[in-house]
């Protein structure tokens, strides 16, 4: 009947008096991209907590595999398959990729109180990994700050999925890269749908989001303006959408008309 | 490491192979935390082996001397290196050790508990500081500098006046007499391999006394302890899943907690490992002069962090090592004893320790830089 991986029906959030968000609605199948835009002060941050389990929704319900759930904490969030990479990633660039990589979740070898950190199949495991994705760690016990921005990006997703990640949730997994580097990671990203994943892709760039993106929702002070199939919106329309369209569409139209006026 | 490289090799071509890797085999050297301290260490004994080298400076009874000080010194250093890869200090260890001094003298020698009993109850204590320590830095979210700080002057007045209206002065001698048949004493108090140093003084190869027992008896309690803590501190940093959450809290406390790290937990546990270390440190002093000093340890906690900065690790968390910590201890104890056998007045000392510490930091930061750099 539902064929959705996870579905947030109507969620609301609010802080006091403030309305952060207030009936959004998102739906996701197994290997589907949805892009969340929306420009500053939209929302998203408040929609990726809620999403992640930081935060807990005032209203609206969460439904993971057809099964109503609530998220008490990110553990909860994480440990339904709904794993959130952050825009800080959550890598310590002084720690080698494997240490990075296994933060927090160590692979142990040897007796009962006498485990130890498994270097050897870590350092196999995260190269296998990285290898995957097409980015050759010549030497899994160098540090992460000698890697590229989309490298480590792909790091932290790689991550993600390597523990079990069912849905992925990226939070401007593009906002600080070079052309190059972004579409390596969008490249990635598409790869890890394929593979059946359902990925929340939220950025503010609709050209990083319109070429992958199957459905895109757009945020608005808090209020979702609605979820759209890519072949039912092109990119302008959503660029337009995204900037407040009629907000420019009225600037436009005063401008002409002040330029009118101290032209005469 | 071999298996490791070999499995890259078989993967790239190999005209571009022996370039990679021989990139990342200096990486790898320069990577290791402890490169700056070592190097330094060997080029103090190559100083001190021209310059002292005919005084009685590396005779066993000498070696064991500025060893005993580096000991001494690197058994908090290393603790302080802990705490300072997880990303936190403590300013408060100098202080401990006095508080832990009195705590073992006063119920031993005025309450006439057994010296086993006081040993306990100092570590007891000592537990119950570090945890307080790290439970209102963790919890407060302030810097451990202001909140250990605060602990520096709280623990030494309280020592000072504690033993002030218990024994009416600032010292409490006569511990000396208790050590004997004390079950665990020994553990802080008695020289190891004596049997080594009376066949080397029978074979004529040391200095011995008048009475023809050796000058130097054995290896002291200090230099076993620091040896074991340096290996336990290092097999934990390097090969344990708590090693790697250490790095993690000090690199990214938020990233660290985002992925699970105990972070909380962590942190208190590294300053449980302070105030424990500086116990250590005051239980082998106070059994070794038989008497506690309430202004015992002042200063040590700042020697302790310069040794840890000097041995790699970084202010701000999350790199460093406990060998590197080792070795700036090595360093601190050997120019501060060595000193004695030159012609240098020893009110240098001083100035070479803050030189030193000045260098470190400049090139730790550069090395931080290196290791760091975007490909």
């Amino acid at each position: 009947m539902s064929d959705y991986l996870v579905q947030f029906n109507n969620i609301s959030k609010f802080f006091g008096k403030v309305i952060a968000l207030k009936d959004v609605t998102m739906k996701l199948r197994k290997g589907e991209i949805m892009c969340l835009l929306g420009d500053n002060g939209a929302g998203k941050s408040t929609l990726i907590k809620t999403l992640a389990g930081v935060h807990k929704p005032d209203e609206g319900e969460i439904i993971v595999d057809g099964k109503k759930t609530i998220f008490d904490s990110p553990k909860d969030a994480l440990d339904m398959g709904i794993a959130t990479v952050y825009q800080d990633l959550a890598l310590v660039s002084l720690m080698s990729v494997t240490r990075n990589f296994f933060m927090g979740r160590e692979p142990l070898k040897g007796p009962p109180f006498f485990k130890i950190f498994d270097v050897k199949t870590a350092n196999k495991i995260a190269a296998e990994r990285m290898g995957q994705i097409g980015i050759d760690v010549r030497d899994p016990s160098q540090a992460v700050g000698t890697m590229s921005g989309g490298e480590r990006q792909c790091l932290a997703i790689s991550r993600a999925i390597y523990f079990g990640a069912k849905v992925l949730v990226l939070d401007e997994p593009t906002s600080a890269l070079g052309v190059h580097q972004a579409s390596v990671v969008l490249k990635y990203i598409v790869k890890a749908a394929t593979q059946g994943l359902a990925v929340i892709l939220i950025t503010h760039n609709v050209h990083h989001a319109y070429p992958v993106g199957n459905s895109f929702t757009v945020l608005n002070r808090g209020k979702s303006l609605g979820t759209y199939e890519k072949k039912d919106i092109s990119r302008e329309k959503l660029l337009s959408m995204m900037a407040g369209g009629e907000e420019l569409d009225k600037l436009e139209v005063e401008l002409n008309e002040m330029n009118r006026v101290s032209n005469s | 490491m071999s298996t490791k490289s070999k499995s890259i090799k078989s993967k790239t071509d190999s005209n571009q192979d022996e370039r990679l890797k021989k990139i990342s085999n200096f990486k790898i050297l320069l990577n290791r935390p402890e490169l700056g301290a070592l190097g330094g260490a060997i080029l103090v004994f190559i100083f001190f082996g021209i310059v002292a080298g005919d005084t009685g400076m590396f005779s066993a009874y000498g070696i064991l001397n500025f060893l005993d000080v580096s000991a001494n010194l690197g058994i908090i250093a290393i603790a302080a290196a802990m705490l300072m890869i997880g990303g936190e200090f403590d300013l408060s260890i100098g202080s401990m050790i006095g508080f832990a001094g009195i705590c073992i003298a006063i119920p031993a020698i005025y309450w006439g508990w057994p010296l086993w009993m006081s040993i306990i109850f100092a570590f007891s204590m000592a537990v119950l500081v570090g945890y307080f320590n790290g439970i209102l830095v963790v919890r407060t979210g302030l810097p451990s500098f202001i909140v250990t700080l605060a602990m520096l002057f709280i623990l030494r007045g309280a020592t000072l006046a504690l033993t002030r209206l218990i024994t009416g002065r600032t010292q409490v001698p006569g511990l000396r007499v208790l050590i004997e048949n004390d079950p665990i004493a020994w553990i802080f108090a008695s020289d190891s391999f004596k049997w080594v140093f009376t066949w080397l003084g029978s074979m004529n190869l040391i200095t011995l006394r008048t009475d023809g027992s050796p000058l130097a008896t054995g290896i002291p309690p200090s230099v076993i302890w620091f040896i074991a803590l340096t290996i336990l501190s290092t097999w934990i940093l390097m090969k344990t899943r708590y090693g790697n959450w250490i790095f993690a809290s000090g690199g990214d406390k938020n990233g660290a907690n985002n992925v699970g790290v105990p972070v909380g937990r962590v942190k208190i546990s590294l300053f449980i490992g302070t105030a424990v270390a500086a116990t250590i440190f005051a239980t082998i002093q106070v059994l070794d002069a038989g008497s506690a000093d309430t202004m015992r340890g002042t200063l040590k906690e700042l020697e302790a962090i310069a040794a840890a900065v000097v041995g790699g690790c970084l202010l701000t968390g999350g790199y460093g090592s406990a060998i590197g910590a080792a070795f700036g201890a090595i360093i601190f104890g050997t120019v501060s004893m060595g000193i004695f056998y030159t012609d240098v007045d020893t009110d240098w000392f001083k100035v070479f320790l803050g030189a030193m510490m000045l260098i470190a930091v400049i090139f730790n930061n550069y090395i931080r830089r290196k290791v760091t750099e975007s490909k």
